[in-house]
């Protein structure tokens, strides 16, 4: 109930569905033969996945097989790390990310990331919100900021929590507050391509339906890839899936077909429970 | 593996002897190191707050108009009206060497007082006021000591006669101490009962200005330079390792640098607070670099993924959101820095900064001298009265100190950890 009245909100319901249009018809994320290693270790090998546009897309698979490592290169976060070497292509909206003529700046305000940590910023939460807003000049006047943070956090869940204490810090809230506030951070700025790295590890089940919600309603006009543990949440909310295990990806393909009848035995034994 | 948790097996006990053992010595020591600092403090402080308190002897001064032309105050000779005053007193004083013992009683700066005192009531002329002036050094120490004690015996500095004289005053009530507002409100003297800080206090004050101003804005950026935006390679670990070098040169050879090109290559005012404060400068520099690396560096590199992710460029991520969490951190280094810098004299003495200074300073190119120089040159001069004036110049210096390090412990506790 709570979703359908933020989904409806006025605030600015009918202003991104035209660039909603010219998306739908570019293949959004393209990596191939992506090799990711940190320092000599190899992290990932080989890796080729395709993301279409306005699907949700999640990777599974057990814990340090490279989902984070692989979910990073798409924004270019692995760059913050000296020891980490991406080596393949990564298109996005059919450019080479990786290529010297690209921005990351730019790439990462249409790339968002939500981060497996929550690391809300040490500011009001106003602030957190709106501070994406503001390096990127994307409100006119105060009200229309104010405007979008509230809409921000109501889409994310978290509104009605916090909206009489907008000025206590971010850091102040509990950690499935903060993951929601990352969250609403994230999507204040309405980047075309979202990477949710667990979203909802710290979150009880009714916030991970919200942000379940939410993700289903964002993919109408971005493109989702999100990284989690739970089958149920994969099946639940994703067009495609991408099963990873050590480094390599393994298989991947409609949901459907994953969780159904899944080419590997490793994926199988993963779907099932047997390996992770 | 014991049986059960209430078994005491010989391996326990000696672990748990082990770990009194060691605390025992942990307590120890701490009892030894503040037994130091409580035997080094209070000594000094005892010796220096003689120097708060300043004996004045009382004079019936006779102005005779006869010597003092009421056209030409200034010019008249003071210190003979002030030497008659003495010898009405003692009229039973004759011989030479005991009459110059006898004028020696009240200090050189008398003269002075009484000028003034005529300039600006020359109406006093041809009355005989009773006025009070500073006694001179030795008879100032032996009256403090004194004192309290009543009689007194005569030292080696002062004779037999000279107590006789300072017993007479006291008896008519005409030497007493006063408050010695003169130490903290004058600059240094030759004679010590004149002596006061402050030339040395500005001076200081002027080379930490410069020293700050130039240090912290250079520190940081250089620090936030090297730890945000270098790429790390051998060129930046080679920067790294010599700043590090550079924190550990001794402080004379920053003096040396000093000397060479600021003053013979730039030909910059010799003693001058503005080349001080440039070479503490130079000598802080390395401290905060470190301290505001050390300090960026603590910042959490999520916060910088956070908005980085967010598309803010490398400068706006660093500015907006790494450099306010490491201020604190940075101001703490910088504020140690000052307060080595405060504490330095080595590098001074090179660029001259060691001279005889009366007058305060009053700009950053007049010529100074600072605190710690200050008590160098009073700990060697002979007169012994410069003694508590060491003391309480040290007492001045570690009370800045002690305060610059609070506000530095402060200013972590207040901002420590909010992330
Ligand atoms: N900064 C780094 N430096 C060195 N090695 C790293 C770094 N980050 C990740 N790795 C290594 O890369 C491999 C993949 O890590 P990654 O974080 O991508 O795993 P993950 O699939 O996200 O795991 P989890 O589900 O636990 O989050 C791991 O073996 C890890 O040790
Ligand atoms: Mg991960």
């Amino acid at each position: 109930m709570l979703s359908m009245n933020a989904i409806q909100d006025p605030v600015y319901r009918d202003e991104p569905a035209v660039e909603a249009d010219q998306r739908d018809v570019q293949p959004v994320i393209s990596a191939n033969n992506v090799t990711v290693s940190y320092g000599d270790k190899v992290a990932l090998s080989n890796v080729s996945l395709h993301a279409p546009a306005n699907q949700v897309t999640s990777l599974i698979g057990p814990s340090g097989c490279g989902k984070t490592t692989f979910l990073r290169c798409l924004n270019r976060m692995n760059d913050l790390i000296d020891i980490c070497r991406v080596e393949g292509e990564i298109l996005v909206a059919g450019q080479d990310i990786y290529d010297p003529a690209v921005d990351v700046v730019s790439l990462r305000a249409h790339v968002g990331m939500v981060f497996q940590k929550a690391n809300p910023f040490p500011k009001s939460i106003f602030d957190n919100v709106a501070y994406g807003l503001r390096i990127h000049e994307m409100t006119t006047s105060k009200t229309e900021l104010q405007d979008r943070v509230e809409f921000s956090l109501k889409r994310a869940g978290l509104w009605d929590e916090v909206s009489d204490r907008l000025n206590d810090s971010g850091t102040s809230l509990s950690g499935g507050q903060q993951q929601r506030l990352c969250i609403a951070r994230t999507i204040a700025v309405e980047p075309q391509v979202i990477l949710m790295d667990e979203p909802c590890s710290a979150l009880d089940p009714v916030a991970t339906a919200r942000i379940e919600e939410l993700i289903d309603e964002l993919r109408k006009k971005f493109t989702i890839i999100i990284v989690t543990h739970s089958m149920h949440q994969a099946a639940r909310i994703s067009q495609r899936t991408a099963f990873f295990h050590m480094g390599e990806l393994v298989e991947h393909g409609e949901t459907e077909q994953i969780f159904t009848t899944p080419k590997d035995t490793r994926t199988e034994s993963y779907i099932t429970g047997r390996i992770g | 593996m014991t049986k059960s948790f209430t078994e005491i097996t010989p391996a326990l006990k000696r672990r748990h002897a082990a770990e009194a053992r060691f605390q025992w010595i942990g307590r120890v020591a701490i009892v030894i190191a503040i037994g130091f600092l409580i035997t080094m403090v209070v000594s000094i402080a005892v010796i220096g707050a003689g120097a708060l308190r300043q004996s004045h002897i009382a004079l019936d001064v006779f102005l005779d108009p006869a010597e003092i032309n009421a056209e030409e105050i200034k010019n008249a000779d003071f210190g003979g009206v002030i030497k008659a005053a003495l010898r009405t007193k003692f009229s039973d004083v004759t011989k030479r060497r005991d009459k110059r013992k006898l004028y020696g009683l009240v200090s050189s700066e008398a003269a002075y007082t009484l000028r003034d005192m005529v300039l600006r009531n020359p109406s006093l002329i041809g009355t005989t006021p009773k006025i009070w002036f500073i006694a001179s050094d030795d008879i100032d120490i032996f009256f403090k000591s004194h004192n309290a004690s009543g009689g007194g015996e005569e030292t080696h500095r002062i004779s037999s006669k000279e107590v006789a004289w300072i017993n007479e005053f006291k008896k008519a009530g005409d030497i007493e101490t006063r408050f010695n507002s003169r130490f903290f409100l004058s600059g240094d003297s030759r004679e010590p009962e004149l002596a006061g800080i402050l030339s040395a206090l500005a001076g200081s004050a002027f080379s930490l200005a410069v020293c700050f101003a130039l240090s912290f804005p250079v520190g940081i950026m250089a620090a936030i330079y090297l730890e945000e935006f270098a790429p790390k390679n051998r060129w930046s670990d080679l920067i790294e390792v010599n700043i590090n070098n550079l924190a550990a040169v001794p402080s004379i050879v920053f003096g040396l640098l000093g000397l060479a090109v600021l003053l013979n290559t730039f030909g910059l005012p010799r003693s001058s607070p503005l080349v001080g404060g440039i070479v503490l400068a130079l000598m802080t520099l390395p401290t905060i670099i470190i301290a505001s690396r050390a300090a960026l560096r603590a910042v959490p590199p999520s916060i910088r993924e956070a908005a980085l992710g967010l598309g803010a460029s490398q400068i706006q991520a660093t500015f907006h959101h790494v450099a306010p969490l490491a201020l604190p951190g940075m101001l703490t280094g910088a504020i140690v820095g000052m307060a080595r810098a405060l504490g330095e004299t080595a590098p001074l003495l090179m660029i001259g900064m060691v001279a005889f200074i009366v007058d305060v300073p009053k700009s950053i190119v007049a010529p100074a001298t600072a605190l710690p120089v200050q008590i160098f040159l009073w700990a060697d001069s002979p007169e012994r009265a410069f003694l508590e004036k060491t003391c309480a110049a040290i007492i001045v210096l570690l009370t800045f100190l002690v305060v610059m390090n609070l506000a530095a412990v402060l200013l972590r506790r207040k901002f420590e950890r909010r992330f």
